[in-house]
């Protein structure tokens, strides 16, 4: 019995192996067969980025795994090796994971990916009727009351964002002279479902959110616009309207930079040039993203037909 | 206490000794947190800087050089858990071959599938005829509607990666936990030094230690196994030893005179005799397997756990829930199988009826063999079709948002009542109260019932996390685990109460609570910020529905437990129900619950990974930052105070349930 099944599996095996054997264009040599592998987060953009990425990757004759990771553990994995290639590592959420894991000497940081994070006060397009003179800032000095809640009645709600991501809203809300409380949310999860809840019932809510997201492309609204951001005002009280205080401007725009286990340029030389040289911009990833999650196509589906749309773009990538 | 409370108009009566202490620091302690916060010296109101030691960085420093550098001369302490980690990785590899992905030749990309997984309807033959064949007819009509479920939910090829994870890391936590609680039955010293471990791996959040586990052990399914078992494994141990030590004595003494040697005693007498009850902590190894599918799934083990956090990220809720749901019909058919295979390990069945069940499952699994061996020639037909797969996901994202935009001002009124009367008033009075104050209280109370050891263990527990400088974060863990211990506990005993003596309904409470259990709390804590925002409040739900199942178990087992005698001579002396129940049935079940009181203080302080998700300031969060911020020994100096609490707890709890029950005499 045992030796007649396993012949059978073998001839399955050859029967297999003869029909998927490679039959496109002749593809160059990759330096290792070793699967690259790339890091799947879990927000849709992240997913989007990856998987193109990887199809480009099997483009060039690489072989490519998909790993399922946590945003900030897999910098231990990249750091061991067991991981490869993180697509997308946001300024605005990792830099200190990221900084840690390149002090390290295992993990590289390869750039930019061409993607802005931008992040800041949100509100739903209803609001602008119970707070009138939104998006411009100012507007939020008088509608304290049209955002509270009972537990902060009469200042309004702010729905930060972690208390890890930073951010210096409680300063920003000093130095500006805003009627606001700030609330943390412990993730991202948390404070998106309060704004599905809020748009669901035209409840008063203005929180962090940052693109590209689905969010804003889901739920119709604006970000407020605070003084813009430059380097002196998080550095020098006398900038900006208030003379003494730091942080009375918008947040700044951060770089989603790429990350890779640093032993990757010697193993694959050829996949690194790559990934190195991988670009995006907010645009094309949200519209993808909104492929998604709105018209509810599948991932691997949406960056195929990318990668297979836009060759003139990343053919230049790929060294002959 | 409730005496004095409920007859405050009798002053002939004495106050009973035994209570003075207790009254005596309750007026104390509330004559302290009324005092003028001048009145204490600074360093008792706040715990001076200067004073904190540095545990955080030389917990750091130790990893950094255990995970680097650390060696034994011919090779590293990473080269071992390497190795360790391929060996682990040869059954999980061929459990995950043949459940999820088939046999594959190269990795990644390149891999060619040599021969196909088992595909659904094998599958669904093969675990219906093995149901059958241990535990009759409805646990074949189970097994088959649970893996129907998982094929026409469309959760098929996520559910079976879970389950060669889960079946792995269950055979492995069972019989590591067996072979532990063997050898600390065999020798005491290491049952003395096991039990702090024990405590610390099963209260410690896990996210404390993933860092170091995943450069040791590698990023992927092994070290989400390790995880798993390093956090499912205690109760086995404990369920163990106590099942061993209530083998009666003369098993044993039978098992000497007849001339068997020790191992044949252990592995023919003991280890059989205790089955029914070793069976009990193959229960809690699945059902906590189960429950940190999610966290192993952000490391790399992927499966269902993956896709409920993918769902809940983009707040689709009904894709959450049913993939929730995938993950509790995972766990009752394993618990079932479990169950139903220990139970016939003792029956004994007629021979032809024996054989008759023989031929008809055999012939059922050649079947499902031979449909295997099918699609090995037609790859074609393995999948489920997509045409015949249901959702009731949109149904589900419909009906929280019409509760959300239909009720949500009642819910808020009654999280502002709860908020304000019950949870803010509670949060200031513990924060209100001095550390060195915390750390008296809490040794007397430790010497008061039992004795000075005691005393010692828990005083200086207490003030570790003053030392390392985390005491406030400590408080609002005490305050919110606390309040939900509370509120669990009344709701568990009550339930616990009614269920116990009514077979039908038992039944019913059984699979609610295995589904709280089991369920992932993200399914349901994401409907629960919609309704009620992010705060203490959603959080306190969250801890109160997952710690409440203990709870209720010990309290039916205890309540139902009494000899039927006393409850008879009760009612022959002319007791009114009411008398029945408060004279005869609670004091005597009252160690009982004080056990399940005990796991509900662990499994609340176990929430607390899930509680930072939401946006509290406690121990949780500060595990959570920390492994934002990649620091190790931060991370897990909050654990071990995180643990302390649980340990802290166990231990007054155990020593007052032996108290009561030293007094009460042995057991009729």
């Amino acid at each position: 019995m045992r030796t007649a099944l396993s012949s059978l599996a073998i001839a399955c095996a050859c029967s297999i192996l003869a029909l998927t054997a490679p039959s496109g264009p002749a593809r160059a040599a990759p330096e290792s067969k070793d699967p690259i592998k790339i890091t799947l987060n879990d927000w849709t953009g992240e997913l989007i980025s990856a998987h193109i990425v990887g199809e480009i990757l099997k483009k060039a004759g690489y072989n490519v795994e998909y790993v399922p990771a946590d945003y900030l553990a897999q910098f231990a994995g990249m750091g061991t090796g067991d991981l490869t290639f993180a697509p997308e590592v946001w300024a605005t959420t990792a830099q200190e994971a990221l900084d840690a894991a390149v002090a390290t000497g295992n993990v590289e940081d390869l750039g930019g990916s061409g993607m802005q994070a931008r992040e800041d006060w949100w509100y739903p397009e209803y609001m602008k009727e119970k707070c009138p003179g939104l998006p411009n800032w100012e507007a939020l000095k008088k509608c304290g009351e049209a955002f509270s809640t009972p537990e902060t009645a009469p200042k309004g709600r702010y729905l930060g964002g972690p208390v890890t991501w930073g951010g210096y809203d409680e300063e920003r809300i000093q130095a500006l002279d805003l009627p606001f409380e700030v609330v943390h949310a412990g993730t991202d999860a948390a404070m998106f479902a309060e704004l599905k809840s809020a748009y669901e019932r035209k409840a008063p809510i203005i929180l962090w959110i940052y693109v590209p997201h689905w969010a804003p492309i889901k739920y119709k609204g604006e970000f407020v616009e605070f003084p813009k951001f430059e380097k002196a005002c998080y550095e020098d009280p006398a900038w900006g309207s208030n003379k003494d205080a730091k942080y009375d401007c918008a947040k700044p725009r951060g770089d989603i930079f790429k990350a890779a286990w640093s032993g990757m340029k010697k193993k694959w030389p050829g996949a690194y040039e790559i990934v190195k040289a991988y670009k995006n911009d907010n645009k094309t990833i949200g519209e993808l993203a909104a492929k998604v999650d709105i018209d509810g196509q599948k991932v691997e589906d949406v960056a195929a037909e990318w990668v297979n749309s836009n060759e003139a773009i990343w053919r230049p990538w790929v060294k002959q | 206490m409730s005496i004095a409370a409920a007859e405050p108009a009798a002053p002939a009566r004495s106050i009973d000794p035994a209570h003075v202490f207790w009254i005596l620091a309750a007026i104390v302690t509330a004559a302290i947190v009324m005092l003028p916060a001048e009145a204490l010296p600074a360093w008792a109101r706040k715990y001076p800087a200067a004073w904190q030691l540095p545990f955080a960085a030389w917990i750091s420093s130790f990893t950094k050089w255990l995970m680097d550098s650390a060696s034994f001369g011919l090779f590293t302490v990473r080269d071992l858990t390497r190795a360790i980690s391929w060996l682990l990785d040869q059954p999980l590899s061929l459990a995950r071959a043949v459940f999820a992905t088939g046999f594959v030749r190269g990795q990644g990309s390149d891999a060619v599938t040599v021969f196909p997984a088992i595909p659904w309807f094998s599958m669904v033959i093969a675990a219906t005829a093995a149901g059958y064949a241990v535990g009759g007819r409805r646990l074949a009509l189970g097994m088959a509607a649970g893996l129907l479920y998982l094929a026409v939910f469309g959760q098929w090829t996520s559910a079976m990666v879970t389950l060669a994870s889960v079946l792995v890391s269950s055979v492995l936590g069972s019989i590591g936990g067996l072979l532990i609680g063997l050898a600390c039955v065999r020798w005491r010293w290491l049952e003395r030094a096991a039990a702090p471990f024990l405590d610390i791996a099963q209260t410690m959040p896990v996210f404390a230690y993933l860092l170091p586990m995943l450069i040791l052990f590698g990023f992927g399914p092994v070290s989400a196994m390790v995880a798993t078992v390093i956090y499912a494994l205690p109760p086995m141990v404990r369920v163990t030893i106590l099942a061993i030590r209530a083998v009666p004595e003369e098993i044993e003494a039978l098992g000497r005179m007849t001339g068997c040697t020790r191992r044949q005693i252990t592995w023919k007498m003991l280890v059989p005799t205790a089955l029914p009850a070793l069976m009990v902590g193959v229960n809690q190894v699945i059902m906590l397997s189960l429950n940190v599918v999610i966290i192993a799934s952000m490391i790399g083990a992927g499966g269902l756990g993956w896709d409920v956090l993918t769902a809940l990220r983009s707040l689709n809720i009904g894709k959450g829930l049913e993939a929730g749901i995938a993950i509790t019909v995972l766990a009752i058919l394993l618990d079932r199988f479990a169950q139903a295979l220990a139970l016939r390990a003792g029956a004994v069945e007629a021979e032809d009826a024996a054989r008759r069940r023989k031929a008809f499952v055999s012939s059922a699994l050649a079947i499902a063999v031979a449909f295997w061996l099918l699609t090995a020639l037609f790859p074609a037909i393995a999948p489920y079709p997509e045409a015949w797969k249901l959702s009731t996901a949109p149904y589900w994202g419909q009906f929280v948002s019409w509760i959300n935009v239909t009720f949500f001002s009642t819910l808020e009124a009654i999280r502002t009542a709860v908020l304000l009367n019950i949870l803010v008033p509670v949060k200031r009075f513990m924060l209100a109260l001095p550390w060195p104050w915390v750390v008296f209280l809490v040794t007397a109370i430790g010497f008061r019932l039992g004795g000075w050891r005691l005393a010692l263990t828990v005083g200086l527990m207490a003030a570790f996390p003053a030392l390392v400088g985390l005491w406030p974060a400590t408080m609002i863990t005490v305050y919110l685990c606390g309040v939900a211990v509370v509120i669990a506990a009344l709701i568990g005993v009550s339930i616990g109460i009614v269920a116990a003596g009514r077979p039908r309904l038992w039944r019913t409470v059984e699979i609610v609570i295995d589904t709280l259990q089991t369920l992932p709390t993200f399914v349901y804590l994401i409907p629960i910020v919609m309704l009620f925002r992010v705060g203490d409040f959603t959080a306190l739900i969250a801890i109160v529905l997952y710690a409440v199942a203990p709870a209720i178990r010990y309290t039916a087992h205890g309540v139902s437990r009494i000899a039927p005698e006393l409850i008879e001579a009760g009612v022959m002396t002319g007791c009114t129900r009411r008398q029945i129940l408060t004279r005869i049935r609670l004091p005597l079940a009252t160690p009982e619950i004080l056990l399940g009181i005990n796991q509900t203080i662990l499994l609340a302080l176990s929430m607390l990974v899930i509680t930072a998700l939401v946006g509290t300031r406690d121990l949780g969060q500060e595990t959570y930052s920390a492994l934002a911020k990649a620091d190790v020994g931060r991370g897990v100096v909050a654990g071990i105070a995180v643990a302390f609490i649980g340990m802290i707890a166990d231990r007054l709890v155990s020593a007052a349930a032996a108290g009561m029950k030293a007094r009460r005499g042995p057991p009729q």
